[in-house]
């Protein structure tokens, strides 16, 4: 069963596509909710950065979200907020990132608003740009020369949304496996 | 018709709560107390409501002084029908407009024709036509009206049960009824149809007007709208960064009432109320 971070922003859209992909999926408030045996990955999703951010350590759920990230089977997707949390590094973020993944993100990098568009494969959303790539980690996918999709292991980022444009494809390429 | 990036934006919006606020200090407060958005305006619905005259959109300087504190969306409001504004506020780079019965109408036969726009709208309504008339000419997201600057969650119940209860009822009807509903609620009847199948607006749809408590958001979140926007909620009560705290909080965790007992406790004084029949001025009867 995946878990999708249900503190604020779009976490419904991820467990629709999960349920298109036929994946068990149910949603992740508290740390005993993480710490269920049957949870077998995460997704933190998009919506504010802060928000999540904030209640992650309010709630508790920083030190189980790391320690379940040690096990290499599970497997941990951020998408535009999400990704920005997952980070080692975020010039302009209140607040420390969980560092599980060795990049370098910048938020609102695009621009505000007017700035956002869409694209056939997901929505970016005043969307962050990754600046920098550890070595460890793998580009996935590019777009317009920049890298839009990295993973490290278990862990994956992404600064678009394939969810809201209903593209199963890198929920599949993640999850759906082995 | 929509907006689709605007739409986008507004589903990371969802589970949250936007504030209104009126200055750069108020902003860092509210996104520190985990605001998913600020509303930037001049006065708070209960300050316009008390003191009258015309309320229009905020000052561009005001509206810049948040934008340079705040790492969150930030919102402002336009009169209804003042496409002008909504230019002014376009040029600002503000990320949503709202076209907002708060403000003094400004056009008594049309709403701004939001499609003309790259920034997304997000306006109110009271029922499901004014929603779909609303999302017709571009509205990316929409809110109740409620009744805004009283701390009285009534409107805003009877807004959300309402277009409840009519997309509940079209989902009974037969084509030609559909026809019918269409035409009353003068929109297209494949809008009305993608509501049917859909079984609920095309769009995010929060809460708004006399939202006071951390109660009324979870009250608001249980009837099914996808956030909360708060008012003079945060600002007019005694001790505002916790007020908006547990509010966030209340609308992360409506389900459980043992949380929100917690939540609740030592918040200080709400927002002083107001009963919707003494009213002098009912704004949402304002550009329907």
């Amino acid at each position: 069963m995946i878990g999708v971070l249900a503190l604020q922003g779009g976490f419904k859209e991820h467990i629709d596509i999960l349920t298109k992909l036929e994946l068990e999926a149910c949603e992740i408030r508290t740390r005993e909710e993480l710490m269920r045996e049957e949870v077998t990955g995460l997704i933190i999703p998009g919506g504010e950065s802060t928000v999540m951010g904030k209640f992650i350590d309010e709630f508790n759920l920083r030190s189980p979200i790391c320690a379940r990230a040690q096990n290499p089977k599970f497997k941990i997707y951020g998408t535009c907020a999400g990704l920005i949390l997952l980070a080692k590094e975020v010039p302009n973020l209140k607040g420390e990132p969980l560092a599980l993944l060795d990049v370098t993100v910048e938020r609102n990098a695009y621009g505000s608003q007017l700035d956002s568009f869409i694209t056939d494969f997901g929505s970016f959303i005043r969307a962050p740009k990754i600046t920098r790539v550890g070595e460890g980690v793998e580009v996935v996918m590019t777009h317009e020369d920049l890298p839009v999709l990295v993973r490290e292991k278990n862990i994956w980022g992404g600064t678009f949304h394939p969810e809201l444009v209903g593209n199963v494809e890198i929920h599949r390429m993640i999850f759906d496996r082995e | 018709m929509f907006n689709e990036a605007g739409k986008n934006l507004a589903q990371m919006l969802k589970g949250g709560v936007i504030m209104d606020v009126t200055n750069a200090e108020q902003a860092a407060i509210a996104e520190k107390a985990g605001a998913c958005a600020v509303m930037a305006l001049e006065r708070v619905p209960s300050d316009i409501r008390a003191q009258g005259g015309v309320a229009r959109m905020s000052a561009p300087e005001m509206i810049k002084s948040i934008q340079a504190v705040a790492t969150i969306p930030v919102m402002a409001k336009v009169r209804i029908g003042h496409t002008m504004e909504a230019k002014i506020l376009e040029a600002l780079n503000v990320d949503f407009i709202d076209e907002s019965e708060v403000l003094t109408p400004a056009d008594p036969f049309a709403h701004v024709d939001k499609k003309s726009f790259t920034i997304p709208f997000v306006c109110g309504a009271t029922n499901l036509g004014e929603a779909l008339r609303r999302i017709s000419e571009g509205a990316s997201m929409i809110r109740t009206k409620g009744e805004a600057g009283t701390g009285n969650v009534i409107e805003a119940v009877r807004h959300i049960k309402t277009m409840k209860r009519e997309i509940e009822e079209l989902k009974s009807m037969s084509d030609e009824q559909l026809a019918n509903a269409a035409k009353e609620m003068r929109v297209d009847v494949e809008l009305v149809k993608q509501v049917r199948d859909l079984g609920r607006l095309p769009v995010v749809n929060f809460a708004a007007g006399g939202v006071a408590t951390p109660a009324d958001a979870a009250l608001c979140m249980e009837l099914g709208c996808d956030g909360v926007f708060v008012g003079s909620g945060i600002f007019k009560s005694s001790d505002p960064a916790k007020v908006a705290h547990a509010v966030v909080q209340a609308v992360i965790h409506y389900k459980d009432a043992k949380k929100l007992a917690e939540i609740s406790e030592g918040l200080g004084e709400a927002m002083p109320g107001l009963e919707i029949s003494t009213l002098d001025v009912r704004m949402q009867q304002r550009g329907l």
